[in-house]
């Protein structure tokens, strides 16, 4: 027996608070389809993906009409075509981010993630090929997404990638600077990167996983935000509480999708995600909520203590709701993907030093935040090289997403439309890293990752 | 297939009667209903079952939807289980 306020209560989250599962993602394997000859590489990767894949949006849009619960992205994640086309006679992967593109906009998903490579510890050839092409790849396609892990707990940072990821991230703003950079919001760069991921531009299907799976992620930062408005002037413990009973509720939705979704598409349940993913729409931000917590502004201080506590809250939340928790699963505080994020930009309360220390208590790490287009390589490879310690040393995921805008400065701000948003350009240390990212190398592996 | 039916709107003659009547001719049969005058509004939420229904679940919702709308009111159907997963452990 269902009871009438349960009813509305959960009719209120979606109608009113935004609550809707942000991705239903497909991993796809494509370890089966390597050959030496580029050309038929790719058709065997397009026509992989349009088999598997064929039925996924249908599938998607069928569960949302019936249950009455937006999914807003129906998405497709790959192996590191890295590793996928090693074996391809060729200098250039363009042609295979082209097939990834032709396959997503066949069956219509909207992002594929996996030009990806994973160079934690050194390059192969496949690795280097990969690295070269993902200017050209990001600027000739349109929802390809790219990622490159080059960090690790059990291998250290690779400081010759974080110095070649530098000049990569500048050389895809300048390939795509007649739209604001938009190239650099699809790259993202990773320490401990995980294999189950179902959130762009970060998701790759990792080599661990199966033929295929299924990986939802669930969002909900309206939905958290007006439950603890109920709670408020009652301590941090209430508060604590509330979150995790918010958070059981988000995330049995997204397993119910999960679970259908999978079932519908024949294809196994991988996992559920529990991070609390912003979009630009109002009242569906995370920094609305530190600031419902009792804070001004989000980045006064206290917004450290205040998103550990939500980051935390939310995963004993989600955890006992969903059968197999995995992903990130942790709160994002990408800039432009949500609205508070921004304003607190703008009023001069949020500044990137801020939002590093933020990311050593919350997934994923500096994420959609525009840069003056004058920004060096050295800089954004140094400012790199500090979330991969960040990762390496608390044993967490980071990531850097930053996006150089060519031609634009601190105050202007940068469109990108849709989820992506806009960004106010934001400041960035005038100090030079230039002879520290010089010298390449790797940093150790520190002594916690010697477990054994 | 169990579903929930919520209806929200202004209080009018006829509402229940038209809702049932749609259910009745497309072989939907009611389970549970309550319905409640909640700061003006009309709120009904029924729970039915599509077993015998000889229609699917996006047919009827597109029926209740436009019939609801004549009517003032909006009108949901939805499958059970998001409402039993949120709130039953």
């Amino acid at each position: 027996m269902i009871e009438l306020q349960d009813i509305l209560e959960t009719n209120r989250m979606i109608k009113e608070q935004n609550l809707d599962v942000r991705t239903i993602t497909m991993g796809i394997s494509l370890r089966d389809c390597a050959d030496p000859e580029l050309e038929a590489f790719c058709r065997k990767i397009y026509e992989k993906i349009t088999r598997t894949a064929e039925h996924l949006v249908k599938v998607g849009e069928d569960i949302e009409a019936e249950y009455g619960i937006p999914i807003i992205n129906k998405r497709i994640s790959v192996t590191p075509i890295a590793i996928a086309a090693e074996a391809c006679r060729t200098d250039s992967y363009v042609a295979v981010a082209e097939a990834l593109d032709h396959a997503a906009k066949t069956v219509g998903v909207n992002f594929i993630g996996g030009f990806s490579a994973l160079v934690q510890k050194g390059f192969t050839k496949g690795d280097l090929v990969l690295l070269n092409s993902i200017p050209e790849a990001l600027a000739r396609t349109e929802r390809v997404c790219s990622s490159v892990n080059l960090a690790s707990t059990s291998s250290g940072i690779n400081m010759d990638c974080v110095a070649r990821m530098g000049e990569i991230v500048k050389q895809t703003a300048h390939l795509t600077k007649d739209r604001d950079a938009i190239g650099c919001a699809k790259l993202v760069i990773f320490a401990n990167a995980v294999e189950d991921n179902p959130f762009m531009a970060g998701a790759f299907h990792g080599v661990g996983e199966a033929e295929a799976c299924i990986n939802v992620g669930v969002s909900g930062p309206g939905v958290v935000m007006r439950a603890i408005e109920q709670v408020r002037g009652a301590d941090l413990g209430v508060v604590a509480e509330t979150i995790k009973k918010t958070a059981f509720k988000i995330t049995r939705v997204g397993q119910l999708v999960a679970q259908e979704a999978s079932r519908r598409l024949n294809v196994p349940f991988g996992i559920v995600d529990l991070s609390l993913a912003p979009t630009p729409a109002i009242g569906d931000s995370v920094a609305a909520i530190l600031e419902e917590m009792g804070l001004e502004s989000a980045g006064a201080p206290g917004t450290t203590a205040a998103l550990a506590l939500l980051n935390d809250a939310v995963k004993k939340g989600g955890l006992m709701a969903s059968s197999h928790v995995g992903g990130l699963s942790g709160a994002f505080i990408p800039v432009s993907e949500d609205a508070g994020m921004i304003a607190a930009v703008e009023r001069g309360a949020l500044t990137l030093e801020k939002l590093e220390a933020m990311t050593c208590v919350c997934s994923v790490g500096l994420d959609m935040i525009a840069v003056p287009g004058d920004t060096s390589a050295a800089t954004i490879s140094a400012i790199i090289a500090d979330e991969a310690a960040i990762g390496v040393i608390n044993n967490k995921t980071t990531a850097v997403r930053l996006i150089p805008v060519p031609g634009k400065t601190v105050g202007d701000s940068v469109v990108f439309g849709g989820l992506l948003g806009h960004a106010p350009v934001m400041a960035v240390s005038k100090f030079r890293p230039d002879v520290f990212i010089a010298r390449g190398g790797r940093i150790p592996a520190p002594i916690r990752s010697l477990t054994n | 297939m169990k579903i929930v039916i919520s209806v929200l709107g202004r209080d009018r003659v006829g509402i229940i009667a038209m809702v049932s009547t749609v259910l009745a001719e497309n072989g939907v049969n009611i389970l549970n209903l309550d319905q409640t005058i909640l700061d003006g509004f009309f709120n009904m939420i029924m729970t039915a079952d599509m077993a015998q229904a000889k229609i699917s679940l996006k047919d009827l919702q597109e029926i209740l939807r436009s019939k609801g709308e004549t009517f003032g009111l909006e009108i949901r159907a939805q499958h059970a289980d998001i409402f039993q997963v949120m709130h039953r452990v």
